[in-house]
C-alpha cells in the first residue's frame, strides 16, 4: 500500500466514497435521535433535525414503570442468557478444536442447522411447551430459546478463534517448569480472552436484537424485553401518540450498543468474519 | 465404559523392558485416544442437550401438533385429522399469497445486498483514506436493533411526522409498504454481507491483480475475471446465510405494516395463527412448512451451487 501514491484527486474520490457510506449508516440513526428530541410543538414539523430540543420524552419513559421493568429485563435475560450459552460454547468449541472424537461433524452440523433454523417454526411448539410447564411468561421462558439460538454462533466462532491458538505453547510452559494450571492461566487464557470476549459480544447482540420470541412467549411485563415492549407502549393520553417516546426507548437500547461496537470494532469485524473465512 | 486401566508394575525385569514400555506406551496411546474421545463427548453434551431439547424437539412436536385439529379456543375438540391442516393451509390464498410476498422480499433484498454488500466491501477494502472510520460507521446498522431501525424507517415515512414523507403517506399502501421492508431489510443487513465478502477479498493475492493489470486488464476486467471467481465461496456462504435470515423476516414488518394491505410474510401470517387466532394446528403446520422451505433453499444452495457450511468442513 505504502508503494501508493495518493494523489490529491484520489483523496478526494475517496472521501467522497466515505462521506457517502457515513451518510448511510447514520442517517437513520441521527433521525431517531431527532425524533426522540422533539417537543409537541414541533413533533409534526417533519424536519430531520429538532427545532427545539427538549429531554421530555427521556423523563417520560424513565418515569413510566413498565419501560423500566422492560429494560431490566432485557438487560437480565440477555445477561443470564449470554453468560451460560458462552460457557456451553467454550466447552463444545474447545473440543471441536483440540479434540478427535466420535459425531464431532453431526455436532457441527447440528448446530449449523439450527442457526439457519427459521425461528418462527419454533414459536408454536414453545408457546404449547411452555404453558404446559409453567414456565412461559418468565425469564427462563426466554433465557432457553436465547441460549438455543446463541449456541450455534458460539460454537462457530469460539471454534474458528481456538484453532488459532497455538497450543504448543501450553507444552513449551510446562516444559519450562510451568504447572499445567499456570501454563493454562499465563499462557493459553490470555490468548482464548479476547475471542471469547468477541464472542460474548456477538451473542449479547443477538440476544438483545430479538423481537419474535419475546413478543410470543411473552404476555405481561413480567419476562418482556425493550424490543417488544416498544410496539406496546401508549401515550400519556389515549389520544396522544408516543411517537417520541418510541424514539427514546429506541435511542436508549441503540447507544449503548453501538457505542459498544464502535470501540471493539476490530474484534468484531474479526469474530463476525471467522466462521466465513474458515468456510 | 468401565474401563479399568491396569495397575502399575513397579518391578520390571531390565530385559523386558524395552518390550515393556512399548506396550505400554501403546497402551497409555490409546488410552489417551479414549480419554480423548470422553472429554470431548463430555464437553460437547451440555450443548448439544439444549440444543436438541429447545430446537429439534419442538420442531418433531409441531410435526406431530400440525396432522390435530388443536384450537386453544376449544380444547376439548383436539382430534386427529391426518394431513387436513395441510390442505387447508396449501389450499389457502392467504398462505400463498404470505409465501409470495415473503419470496419477493427474500430475492429482491438479497440481490440488492450482495451488489451493496460486494460495494461497500469494496470500498472498506479499498479506501486509502480513513479505512478504520469506514469500517466502524459500517458496523452501526448491524449494532442497531431491528426494531429500533424498523421504528425509525416508520417515523420517517409516517404522514406529518417523518423527513421523507411530507403529505404522502407510503404505508398505507401495498408495493410503497414492500419496497420500504425491503429498503429497511437491506440497510440493516449489507454491513453484515460487506464484511463477510471483506473477508474474501482479502484472500486475493495483490499479485495476480497487478499481473491483470500488467496484462492490461481493465478494473472491471480484474474484477469478473480475477476477484469474483476467487472470493465465489464467500460469496455463496453470505448469499446462503442472507437468504435464509430474510426468509424469516418478521421484525420489519411488524414496525412497518404489521402485516395490512397484503404485506404479510410467512412468519407474520404463523405468529397471527398463534397469537391471534390462537389455532395451533394450523400455526404448526405453517412452521412445518417454513421449515421445509428452509430446508429446500439451504439443500438447493449447498448442492447446486456448492455453497461450503462455514465452519462445517475445516479438513478443506
Amino acid at each position: 500500500m505504502s508503494a501508493v501514491t495518493v494523489t490529491p484527486q484520489r483523496r478526494i474520490g475517496w472521501g467522497v466514497v466515505n462521506a457517502v457510506v457515513l451518510l448511510y449508516a447514520f442517517v437513520p440513526v441521527v433521525w431517531i435521535i431527532s425524533l426522540s428530541l422533539k417537543g409537541d410543538d414541533t413533533l409534526n414539523d417533519g424536519s430531520y433535525l429538532p427545532m427545539n430540543p427538549t429531554g421530555e420524552a427521556y423523563s417520560q419513559i424513565f418515569g413510566n414503570s413498565d419501560f423500566l421493568r422492560a429494560l431490566v429485563n432485557s438487560i437480565g435475560i440477555c445477561v443470564i442468557a449470554t453468560a451460560v450459552a458462552l460457557v456451553l460454547a467454550t466447552m463444545a468449541a474447545y473440543a471441536i478444536a483440540r479434540l478427535e472424537f466420535p459425531g464431532k461433524r453431526a455436532i457441527v452440523a447440528t448446530s449449523l442447522l439450527i442457526s439457519m433454523f427459521p425461528q418462527i417454526a419454533l414459536v408454536t411448539p414453545l408457546f404449547k411447551i411452555e404453558t404446559a410447564i409453567g414456565i412461559f411468561d418468565t425469564w427462563p421462558g426466554l433465557i432457553l430459546p436465547y441460549i438455543t439460538f446463541a449456541l450455534p454462533l458460539g460454537i462457530y466462532t469460539l471454534s474458528a478463534f481456538f484453532r488459532e491458538i497455538p497450543w504448543e505453547l501450553e507444552k513449551a510452559a510446562q516444559m519450562d517448569g510451568a504447572t499445567p494450571y499456570q501454563a493454562f492461566r499465563r499462557v493459553i487464557a490470555p490468548l482464548a480472552l479476547p475471542g471469547v470476549f468477541t464472542t460474548a459480544i456477538l451473542v449479547f447482540i443477538a440476544c438483545w436484537n430479538d423481537f419474535l420470541f419475546a413478543i410470543s412467549l411473552t404476555s405481561t411485563n413480567a419476562a418482556r424485553t425493550v424490543p417488544a415492549a416498544m410496539s406496546y407502549f401508549t401515550g400519556a393520553t389515549t389520544f396522544e401518540k408516543p411517537t417520541a417516546a418510541i424514539a427514546a426507548a429506541a435511542v436508549v437500547i441503540t447507544i449503548p450498543i453501538v457505542l459498544f461496537v464502535l470501540f471493539f470494532q476490530r474484534r468484531i469485524v474479526a469474530g463476525l468474519t471467522s466462521g466465513a473465512v474458515k468456510g | 465404559m468401565s474401563t479399568v486401566a491396569p495397575p502399575p508394575t513397579d518391578a520390571v525385569d531390565p530385559l523386558e523392558q524395552d518390550d515393556e514400555a512399548v506396550a505400554i506406551a501403546r497402551q497409555r496411546a490409546s488410552e489417551g485416544r479414549r480419554a480423548e474421545r470422553r472429554l470431548g463427548l463430555m464437553l460437547c453434551a451440555p450443548a448439544v442437550v439444549v440444543m436438541l431439547a429447545v430446537a429439534a424437539y419442538p420442531i418433531l412436536y409441531a410435526l406431530w401438533l400440525s396432522l390435530f385439529r388443536a384450537d386453544l379456543r376449544t380444547p376439548d375438540e383436539n382430534e386427529f385429522v391426518g394431513l387436513s391442516n395441510y390442505v387447508t393451509v396449501l389450499s389457502s390464498p392467504i398462505w400463498w399469497q404470505a409465501f409470495g410476498i415473503t419470496m419477493f422480499i427474500t430475492v429482491i433484498g438479497a440481490a440488492a445486498e450482495l451488489v451493496l454488500g460486494m460495494l461497500l466491501a469494496l470500498v472498506m477494502h479499498r479506501t486509502l483514506i480513513g479505512r478504520g472510520l469506514v469500517r466502524t460507521s459500517a458496523l452501526v446498522p448491524y449494532a442497531i436493533v431491528t426494531v429500533v431501525a424498523a421504528f425509525s424507517w416508520r417515523f420517517a415515512w409516517t404522514q406529518g411526522i417523518g423527513w421523507l414523507a411530507g403529505d404522502s403517506a407510503p404505508l398505507t399502501d401495498r408495493w410503497p409498504s414492500i419496497w420500504i421492508i425491503i429498503l429497511a431489510e437491506v440497510w440493516k443487513t449489507v454491513p453484515f454481507m460487506a464484511l463477510l465478502l471483506m473477508a474474501g477479498l482479502a484472500l486475493v493475492p495483490e499479485d495476480l491483480l497487478k499481473a491483470a493489470s500488467m496484462d492490461g486488464a481493465s478494473a472491471w476486467q480484474r474484477f469478473w475475471r480475477v476477484t469474483v471467481p476467487l472470493i465465489k465461496p464467500s460469496i455463496l456462504v453470505a448469499l446462503l446465510f442472507r437468504t435464509l435470515d430474510a426468509f424469516r423476516i418478521f421484525d420489519n414488518i411488524f414496525v412497518l405494516t404489521n402485516g395490512a394491505n397484503g404485506t404479510s410474510s410467512v412468519s407474520m401470517l404463523a405468529y397471527n395463527n398463534l397469537i391471534k387466532g390462537l389455532s395451533l394446528g394450523i400455526g404448526s403446520t405453517m412452521a412445518v412448512l417454513i421449515f421445509i422451505t428452509t430446508a429446500i433453499i439451504a439443500f438447493v444452495f449447498v448442492r447446486l451451487f456448492g455453497a461450503a457450511a462455514p465452519g462445517g468442513s475445516e479438513k478443506r
